[in-house]
């Protein structure tokens, strides 16, 4: 197996994810699959070739730090599952 | 030809010479969805009363005779970009009731071309997937045979085009999805260079890949839909200076001097032999308008796949972490802490195929496994990228089948996620390069469903892509078929 069941929990852990105990076996079973089919990349001598992590050569954009127009406050807030007037609110943290 | 069939030139032409309304094609649209969206299932959000009034105001600014190149044509978004006001919901329950507060920039340079939108059209949930399967919502069917798939993740965007249901739509391309729904359903589609084209307001999928681009019923109207929405964005800084050209300009008869390239790794076993037949016919085509054929090579396409389905996930799990139930989204209700308040939320709204790409992207970011699979993937596309520079000094542009097959029955690969995954090998690479393809109807297989050729070209070479592309289309002369629904 190049990925058990228990390190599909894991990993889902780590996602803030929860499988139910099945989804976790079928998930495992996908994986191996896609995983096992990836493996062909080591087929491959990538002795020396620099990684591509973006089509178009890596160049900052810079801009001035401006003070420009934003959503509005109620705006930002209006999708929120639960808010008050001011901020986004969450279960106690602390 | 009914009103709802035309192109967008027609439509214009009338609009333009005041024999038409906005008001009556907005109408004349909306009746047809009213007539076939039980079958297809394209619209998930349809704003009825904001296109007439759109529509209306398009029609006061025709009357002063104030244009536009989109001036009162009736169009269709993807959910996966952003409409202040509209619901947008990703083709996913977790954006059930998110309503943006401002438009994706693509969006906004739509309405200023004087464009109305008609309203939000299915895809897989965040963008993943070939079938438009994996959807909380209905599933949409293809407009040539409603027993198969449209194809995805831009299904509805292919399926309203094709349908009648819109003039033209955009959808977003991350390793195919718009060149194979374009192709399943028998309409053009391009996806631009990569940086082409604002991704502002554009849910994010897999950044490096995703790109938007248009859905139309022929090469014209592709590239007036180009035109629009192509260009710098300050808000999008992976988006290019690049001056844009006159797209129309490209459509010109001939392709005297253009050098067709015929990579071998396109035509393997597991081409469809129908789909190679319609394919060569149409190089064929091409080749009496003047192109001359060379074969080349591009000896990694078959690692593309494997490439992309390391790429995109690690990506993916990377901007789906913002879907926390804090800002937007839906949140789970019971949780009791912070830490279970995400895990549940998430969990309850995410579809089967997203949280497989999660955890797929998150073990393949994790210690220890990082440089087998995100740092190989990632050279392997280097190579890919070159194979690509290597063919575009001997040819201008690249010619191929989209996906392997026509359109599959619904259900079929529902099981087998690497099934659907290699389905797309033909269009992955574009991506993974950042270069521009196009999907262009060259024929029908002996069940009367649609079969597109692909077009690939040199970074920012999207004119070349039209020119080629108009050429196979006036001398196939399929641009004026429509499905019988």
């Amino acid at each position: 197996m190049k990925i058990t069941p228990e390190e599909i929990r894991h990993v889902a852990r780590l996602a803030h994810l929860d499988l139910g105990p099945g989804e976790v076996e079928t998930m495992a079973t996908q994986l191996d699959k896609i995983l096992s089919y990836v493996d062909k990349l080591s087929e491959l001598d990538t002795g020396g070739v620099a990684p591509t992590t973006h089509p178009h050569a890596a160049r900052n954009a810079f801009r001035e730090d401006e003070v420009k127009q934003s959503l509005e406050r109620q705006e930002a807030l209006g999708n929120a599952p639960q808010a008050n007037a001011e901020t986004f609110v969450v279960p106690r943290v602390i | 030809m009914e009103l709802h069939e035309l192109t967008i030139h027609e439509l214009r032409g009338l609009l333009a010479e005041r024999s038409v309304s906005s008001v009556e094609a907005t109408r004349a649209v909306l009746a047809r969805i009213d007539a076939v969206d039980k079958q297809i299932g394209a619209y998930i959000t349809l704003d009825r009363d904001g296109a007439l009034k759109q529509a209306e105001a398009a029609d006061k600014l025709l009357a002063e005779g104030r244009g536009g190149p989109l001036r009162g044509v009736p169009l269709a978004l993807k959910d996966v970009l952003c409409t202040r006001g509209v619901r947008t919901t990703c083709g996913s329950h977790i954006l059930e009731n998110f309503v943006p507060p401002y438009d994706a920039t693509v969006v906004s340079r739509l309405k200023e071309a004087g464009a109305v939108i008609l309203g939000k059209v299915t895809m897989d949930e965040f963008a993943m997937g070939s079938a438009n399967e994996n959807t909380p919502y209905t599933v949409p069917r293809n407009p040539w045979d409603t027993n198969r798939v449209c194809g995805g993740s831009s299904g509805g965007s292919a399926a309203a085009v094709a349908a009648g249901e819109c003039f033209a739509s955009l959808g977003s391309d991350t390793g195919g999805s718009i060149r194979q729904p374009a192709s399943h359903c028998g309409v053009v589609g391009m996806k631009p260079t990569y940086g082409r084209v604002s991704r502002y307001g554009l849910v994010a999928f897999a950044s490096s890949l995703d790109q938007v681009g248009p859905f139309a019923r022929d090469v014209r109207d592709c590239a007036t839909m180009l035109q629009a929405i192509s260009g710098h964005d300050p808000r999008d800084s992976t988006s290019m200076a690049e001056p844009v050209p006159d797209f129309a300009g490209a459509l010109v008869e001939g392709l005297q001097g253009v050098r067709l390239g015929i990579p071998e790794e396109y035509f393997g076993p597991g081409i469809d032999p129908e789909v190679r037949a319609a394919v060569l016919a149409g190089i064929d085509r091409l080749r009496e308008a003047g192109a001359e054929p060379v074969s080349v090579s591009l000896p990694h396409t078959e690692y593309c796949v494997a490439v992309y389905y390391i790429i995109a996930p690690a990506e993916a799990s990377s901007n789906l972490a913002r879907y926390d139930g804090v800002r937007y989204g839906v949140r789970a209700k019971e949780a009791v802490s912070l830490a279970e308040m995400y895990r549940a939320s998430r969990s309850a709204g995410f579809g089967a195929e997203v949280k497989r790409r999660i955890i797929i992207g998150t073990y393949a970011l994790s210690s220890g496994y990082y440089d087998a699979y995100y740092r190989k993937a990632s050279q392997v596309r280097t190579l890919i990228t070159e194979d690509y520079r290597r063919a575009f000094e001997q040819c201008d542009v690249l010619v191929s089948p989209v996906v392997p097959t026509p359109a599959w029955p619904l259900g079929e690969k529902q099981s087998d996620p690497l099934s659907v995954y290699l389905s797309d090998i033909l269009t992955i690479s574009a991506n993974l390069a950042g270069i521009p393809g196009m999907s262009v109807p060259c024929g029908f297989n002996s069940g009367g469903l649609p079969i597109g050729m692909q077009l690939q070209a040199a970074h920012f070479q999207e004119e070349k892509l039209l020119r080629v592309g108009y050429n196979l289309e006036q001398r196939l002369g399929l641009a004026g078929r429509r499905p019988v629904l």
